[in-house]
């Protein structure tokens, strides 16, 4: 059951009893209704629709969804692709397994709305290897849909006509960027392109016009082309518009996925209501908010939000509400909406060998800063853990953290960078000692994490 | 190669997804290992051959990803999450307690030859970690008692088989 503070709209049928991922079930919901009545209007009415609604991209950097679609190069007399990135991967996230899984043809119709209004004649979804039956269900319901005619020639009976297909990554986190997808889904090595002139808007794939959107996002497209751009604004708060998907892993009483209206609720409400606290006898000690690349905050920091007329707010990280701008105001990011919480139990030093391992497993090595400082920021955690921890470890690693960000043709340098910059900042003391912690007994709770 | 025709015909369906045919290599990858349990050299040229590119395009993308691989595994595959969410919940004991149950390490086939364990990293199911996958089938909360069980399972069926 959902939470009652949550407000479901892309999860509304999301674990319910009696829902099927199959196109009679998503036809007794009323599904398909709106892209056949978008199929009647005219398509630049839709873009306006999705620019009217505010929508932000839900794959992690927010960016304005009919925004990116007003940069595609209509003029070029090319092709223009839609992609779908269902690659899933940023640690910490888990919210389009449960739409792929459950409810394929929301997903569906979105996709269809979209490329509709972008005149887009191919779409790909690229889906993450490591969900195969995910790829088996989304195929089975574009079959579904092309023999009912909402996918695939003459749409609606209508002039329109637009096919589908699946297209499997193979467990390369790298993919998820938006270039280096394509150039997955080129058959090639998963490099970033360097942007520019690499604009999927203007050069992407196939050097064709080119957007790429979450599967989250597109399910908003739906419910935008539904109720209209105007009414969609008027869901959640300025500039962060609509309903969000939230998970929440790691020490908390009843971790999940959720959905909320944008800012309306706060990360303490998240967690303490929604989520039930801290495990028996434990203490929140850091929360990373928005998937794993996003910067730590610590459970006993205080904020400074300066507000427009000059006050300034003191907040602690239970009343940060879930939005893109008041998470980036706290110097982190709302992400992908992964919420990982760690508890007393945890050292910090560890949990950054965790992801340090991670990412220097997941740089595809084009970038030599990202290739060889992810593996420097490896070695140095898991020496640290395994070896010997030496004083100075915490500046080791945010000198070599400190030469990527900003130095790599994509943003990866930047993801795997933060983590390691914002642990040592917050938690440089955890980092000093750790050479003495080491030396004490290993408390009986204490967890492997390297 | 030898291949089944539903592989090939399979193959030949996809290609015609693509403007570009080189855009196939990675489903033809995941074909050929779905039915050959890995990829070989012969595949990787026979695979060249079929989208008209030379073996190094294809080598590089197994080379690339980590799904592909260039050898056996047991007759099960099991991948077990490493990335934090899952570790914060015991990830790594769930991966030991496989190791166990099996008497063999991470990356290799056991004795038996019914397993490979792995750990992999984030299966994008964490909140319910510890997340294992065994093949393609997804196992949520799959701490040391459940990791136990499902080894159970895969042992029954091993004996099952062997009867």
């Amino acid at each position: 059951m959902p939470h009652p503070l949550e407000r479901r709209v892309i999860f509304q049928h999301i674990d319910e009893p009696g829902y099927s991922p199959d196109l009679a079930c998503y036809l007794r919901q009323g599904g398909y209704a709106v892209l056949r009545k978008s199929v009647q209007r005219p398509p630049a009415e839709l873009i306006d629709e999705v620019k009217r609604s505010g929508l932000r991209g839900r794959g992690g950097a927010g960016f304005l969804c009919g925004l990116k679609w007003n940069l595609v190069d209509r003029k070029s007399g090319k092709p223009i692709y839609l992609i779908v990135n269902a690659d899933e991967s940023e640690p910490g996230t888990f919210k389009d397994r449960y739409i792929i899984h459950q409810d394929p043809h929301q997903l569906i119709e979105g996709i269809m709305i979209s490329c509709y209004a972008n005149n887009v004649k191919q779409a790909y979804i690229y889906i993450r290897g490591e969900f195969p039956h995910g790829a088996r269900i989304l195929e089975t319901a574009i079959a579904e849909a092309r023999a009912a005619n909402f996918v695939g020639p003459n749409i609606c009976g209508g002039a329109y006509s637009c096919e589908i297909y699946v297209h499997r990554g193979a467990g390369a986190y790298i993919c998820g960027e938006e270039t280096g997808l394509i150039e997955s889904l080129e058959g090639k090595r998963p490099y970033p392109r360097i942007k520019p002139p690499f604009f999927p808007a203007v050069l992407g794939l196939y050097q064709c016009p080119t957007i790429v959107n979450n599967v989250e996002t597109l399910c908003h497209v739906k419910h935008i082309a539904d109720i209209g751009g105007g009414a969609y604004a008027g869901i959640g708060t300025p500039n962060n518009t609509g309903t969000r998907l939230i998970g929440v892993s790691g020490h908390v009483q009843r971790p999940g996925y959720f959905e909320f209206e944008s800012g309306k609720i706060t990360l303490g409400r998240l967690l303490h209501e929604v989520c039930g606290g801290p495990l028996p006898g434990r203490k929140f000690k850091a929360i990373i908010p928005g998937g794993s690349s996003s910067k730590i905050l610590r459970c006993d920091e205080r904020f400074k939000i300066k507000q427009k007329d000059g006050t300034v707010l003191d907040w602690g990280y239970e009343d940060i509400p879930l939005d893109f701008d008041s998470f980036a105001a706290c110097g982190t990011m709302g992400g992908s909406g992964g919420v990982i919480v760690m508890d007393d139990r945890v050292n910090l030093v560890e949990a950054l060998g965790n992801l340090n391992a991670f990412y220097a497993h997941e740089s595809c090595g084009q970038c030599t800063p990202c290739r060889e400082g992810s593996l420097w920021m490896k070695k140095i955690t898991a020496r640290m853990v395994h070896g010997e921890a030496r004083v100075e470890d915490g500046e080791l690693l945010k000198n070599v953290a400190d030469q990527i960000a900003g130095r790599t043709v994509c943003p990866f340098g930047e993801a795997c960078s933060w983590p390691t910059q914002s642990f040592v900042q917050k938690f440089g003391d955890e980092f000093k000692a750790y050479a003495e912690t080491k030396r004490q007994p290993r408390p009986v709770d204490a967890l492997t994490l390297v | 190669m030898n291949l089944k025709p539903e592989t090939l015909q399979r193959i030949d369906e996809v290609i015609t997804h693509y403007p570009v045919k080189r855009s196939a290599v990675l489903p033809l990858l995941h074909l050929v290992q779905e039915e050959q349990g890995y990829i070989s050299r012969e595949a990787i040229e026979w695979i060249a051959a079929k989208l008209e590119l030379q073996p190094i395009n294809v080598y590089e993308v197994v080379t690339f990803y980590p799904m592909f691989r260039q050898h056996p595994v047991g007759r099960r595959h099991i991948k077990v999450c490493r990335t934090l969410s899952c570790a914060l919940n015991g990830g790594y004991r769930t991966c030991e307690e496989f190791e166990k149950e099996f008497a063999t390490q991470r990356g290799a086939i056991s004795p038996d030859g019914e397993v490979t364990i792995e750990f992999v990293e984030c299966l994008a199911s964490c909140g319910s970690g510890p997340a294992v996958m065994i093949d393609d089938d997804l196992h949520e909360k799959v701490d040391c008692a459940k990791a136990r069980a499902l080894a159970a399972q895969i042992k029954a069926e091993a004996a099952a088989r062997t009867k």
